[in-house]
């Protein structure tokens, strides 16, 4: 390992990559090389470090100094004065939001200060492409424990104790499951890994791919012991390239050092992994669909039971756990059960991740414990809306899952309180919207996903969703009429109780949700014609206030279709036959007069 | 297996049959291998023309529906040609708050093809792809293998006016 008095964790994940991470890499290489500083100062890239909205960051130890937003131009003063003068740089610290203070310390940033990192403890913290660094942070210290020291029964068992539950969404108590496939009889059985991360607005399984890939190989190589498999299958989003990339150097490295292969750690156990590439189609996140796709088959779900621990891939017994469930693995074993079921609620064990994104300020990736309030979650951590819009709801669980309103922020994170207010765990998206975002039209979106996703096996999912589609295309077209709510609560019924498989009986949740907690937007579309938050283009004219019109003309100069007639010390006009609806004019006026 | 003909195509150039060939070949008698196998057959001719299905299947052992079957129950399988230039569009939730819409509005008016289609001279194909797991750069427009994030619409036509 390196003795450098410094070392530069610098994010390299996507977010990171995006907004230039790489550019200021090269700089600062450059400048390093140049004053001679590459044995003192080393950089690391890491995976994801969580914080993308101010990417591309940097975190100093071991000082713990966290760096936002850098530049190539930034590289020379960097060095200068923080590197070699010890003076930090106060320009470059992340700003909080209200208070506007600098916060140096990545510990006292309140994005970081309130999270709890169990699946994610790696973020940043090792270089993911070097085993020796995840070793160094005990890893496979779980995997020895279990293959040595352990019987399958006692792995099971320790994961009974932990409470841990499946984090793809569905929240099936990850041990039972283990224990099902375990008491199966067969002699070839199979572990499966779910990284075919699809959920719109979900980036964690990724983000733990990159960031810590050797994680899961270990997480797979313990649940391989507790059910007898040799064989293990990571189903990987083929767009996630370099989490495919960095899976198969850990894999490598791990045969390399012995730690997957024949006779691991030399216990006689013998477990192997390949990485399979999905080919795009949401309903593969199903586990017999996924399963159906390994096999080279149209990715189509079939009815349960038999469920997958006794007939699964090729019709062996077979478990299927989420990539942040098998994060959570070694450290359960390493650590204890008792240990992780420490924190958290009476039902629902340890930590979750979610990733904030939408319409929030701090944009990213958050572990949170368990029982921790929605609110919490959305203003301390994500540090509140921006723009001083106003927080209208937080969509959790995708496509399958529901929108939490203000009313009903203090809900705690967890499996059966976020159910109760219509919405899901899921697998832990978190699309934060403010009063800009018209429900109906969000409804809408999640819909016409579904239906172009559905497999067409089944006829109420494949039919359902696509009727409930028209009638909410109609409904923000302008075009709803007052039978369309009876008609679409009949339908979300129907398509929920009779789906065959989790995507149909899910489908309807977004609508059902919205329509529970935002039915005077659907009847504004309906009986008024009108969209309050106006985003349904078909519903927008606007007029001006002449009371409220300070007669400026900024609608003027900011209209592209000449639909605004304007004099000076005159009230302005919408021509609405020339009217776009790009509300241009609307955003531009400081005195809220058009609406 | 390599079959003792190839059919015509004006895509398929004499070292891809070679290359297809291959991969039949190293596939064939792996079970489950066809996702594979088709997705390595596109990577080398760019897409699947249903000519090629039809080879795939015969070189497989598999029935020609099964084959159809499976490209066309994938969204990674295209059977039409495609672009030099993919423009992949992220409409996950994330970027359709931030305004994606906008953005496929003015590539649509700026170069006339809409979501899932390819310009005539094949310079661009506009694809409207499920979410990217980049929502913190929301919204999310990938050109090729470049990502650009936090996309104001207006720019739109300066950032693909580089791709020829």
């Amino acid at each position: 390992m390196s003795k450098a008095r410094m070392q530069l964790m610098l994010c390299s994940g996507t977010g990171c990559h995006a907004t230039g991470s790489k550019r200021f890499h090269e700089a600062l290489d450059a400048e390093l090389n140049r004053q001679g500083l590459t044995d003192e100062i080393k950089i690391v890239e890491t995976g994801c470090n969580g914080f993308c909205a101010v990417g591309p960051v940097m975190l100093v130890q071991p000082e713990g100094i966290f760096y936002q937003k850098l530049t190539a131009e930034d590289v020379p003063e960097l060095v200068e004065e923080h590197f070699l003068k010890g003076r930090p740089v106060p320009r470059l610290f992340f700003k909080e939001h209200m208070s506007k203070e600098k916060i140096p310390h990545i510990d006292d940033i309140p994005f970081f200060s309130n999270q709890v990192y169990r699946a994610m403890r790696n973020k940043g913290a090792i270089d993911p492409e070097v085993i020796d660094e995840y070793i160094a942070r005990d890893g496979y210290f779980g995997a020895a424990k279990a293959l040595n020291e352990m019987s399958s029964e006692e792995i099971i068992d320790e994961m009974l104790t932990s409470g841990l539950r499946g984090r793809g969404g569905a929240g099936f108590p990850t041990g039972l499951k283990w224990k099902f496939a375990h008491s199966s009889k067969g002699a070839e059985k199979y572990v499966l890994c779910n990284a075919d991360e699809g959920d719109p607005g979900a980036f964690m399984d990724r983000s733990i791919l990159e960031s810590d890939p050797h994680v899961i190989l270990e997480g797979m190589t313990i649940a391989a012991k507790a059910i007898n498999a040799t064989k293990g299958y990571i189903y990987c989003r083929t767009e996630y390239q370099l989490a495919i990339r960095r899976l198969e150097i850990a894999i490598a490295q791990a045969k390399e050092y012995g730690l997957l292969g024949t006779n691991i750690l030399g216990s006689g156990f013998d477990f192997d992994i390949e990485i399979y590439q999905g080919a795009g189609a949401f309903v593969c996140g199903e586990e017999t669909a996924l399963m159906r796709s390994i096999e080279g088959k149209r990715g189509m779900p079939r009815p349960r039971p038999p469920f997958p621990a006794y007939k699964g891939l090729w019709d062996k017994p077979t478990i299927l756990n989420n990539v942040e469930s098998f994060a959570n693995v070694p450290q359960i074993i390493l650590k204890g059960g008792e240990w992780y079921a420490s924190i958290g609620t009476e039902k629902s064990k340890g930590t979750k991740v979610f990733a904030l994104s939408g319409d929030i300020n701090n944009i990213g990736l958050v572990e949170v414990p368990m029982g921790l309030p929605i609110r919490t979650l959305i203003y301390d951590i994500g540090g509140g809306i921006p723009n001083k819009r106003k927080f209208k709801a937080v969509q959790l669980g995708g496509p399958s899952g529901g929108c939490v309103p203000e009313q009903h922020l203090d809900t705690l994170i967890d499996y059966e309180e976020i159910a109760k207010v219509g919405a899901i765990m899921g697998s832990g998206g978190a699309i934060v919207m403010d009063d800009r975002t018209c429900m109906v039209d969000m409804a809408r979106f999640f819909m016409d996903f579904i239906q172009d996703e559905s497999c067409g096996k089944c006829t109420p999912c494949r039919e359902g969703t696509r009727r409930i589609l028209e009638i909410l295309e109609r409904i923000c077209d302008g075009k709803g009429e007052a039978a369309d709510l009876k008609s679409l609560e009949d339908l979300c019924e129907v398509t929920s109780n009779s789906s065959l498989c989790g995507l149909g009986q899910t489908a309807a949740n977004p609508v059902l949700s919205t329509m529970r907690f935002f039915m005077d937007e659907y009847k504004a579309h309906i009986f008024e014609k009108r969209c309050p938050a106006k985003t349904c283009q078909a519903l927008l004219k606007f007029t001006v206030d002449a009371e409220k019109c300070k007669k400026c003309g900024l609608c003027f100069k900011a209209c592209p279709a000449d639909a605004i007639v304007w004099k000076k010390k005159e009230v302005a006009f919408i021509d609405t036959t020339k009217c776009i609806q790009c509300m241009s004019c609307y955003d531009k006026c400081p005195f809220d007069a058009i609406d | 297996m390599v079959m003792d003909h190839h059919p015509e195509h004006p895509d398929v150039t004499a070292e891809m049959w070679t290359r297809i060939d291959t991969i039949l070949d190293e596939h064939s008698s792996v079970p489950g291998s066809l996702i594979t196998a088709l997705r390595l057959c596109q990577d080398t001719v760019g897409y699947l023309p249903p000519p090629l299905l039809d080879y795939i299947a015969e070189g497989m052992n598999l029935a020609s529906s099964q084959v159809f079957g499976v490209a066309t129950f994938y969204s990674l399988f295209s059977l039409k040609p495609k672009g030099r230039n993919i423009i992949k569009a992220c409409t996950g939730t994330a970027c359709y708050v931030k305004g994606i819409k906008e953005i496929l509005n003015h590539i649509r008016n700026s170069y006339s093809i809409s979501e899932g289609e390819t310009m005539p001279d094949r310079r661009f194909t506009l694809e409207g792809v499920r979410c990217l797991g980049a929502c913190g750069l929301a919204p999310v427009m990938v050109v090729n293998e470049d990502i650009h994030g936090n996309v104001d619409p207006k720019q739109v036509k300066g950032i693909l006016e580089d791709y020829q």
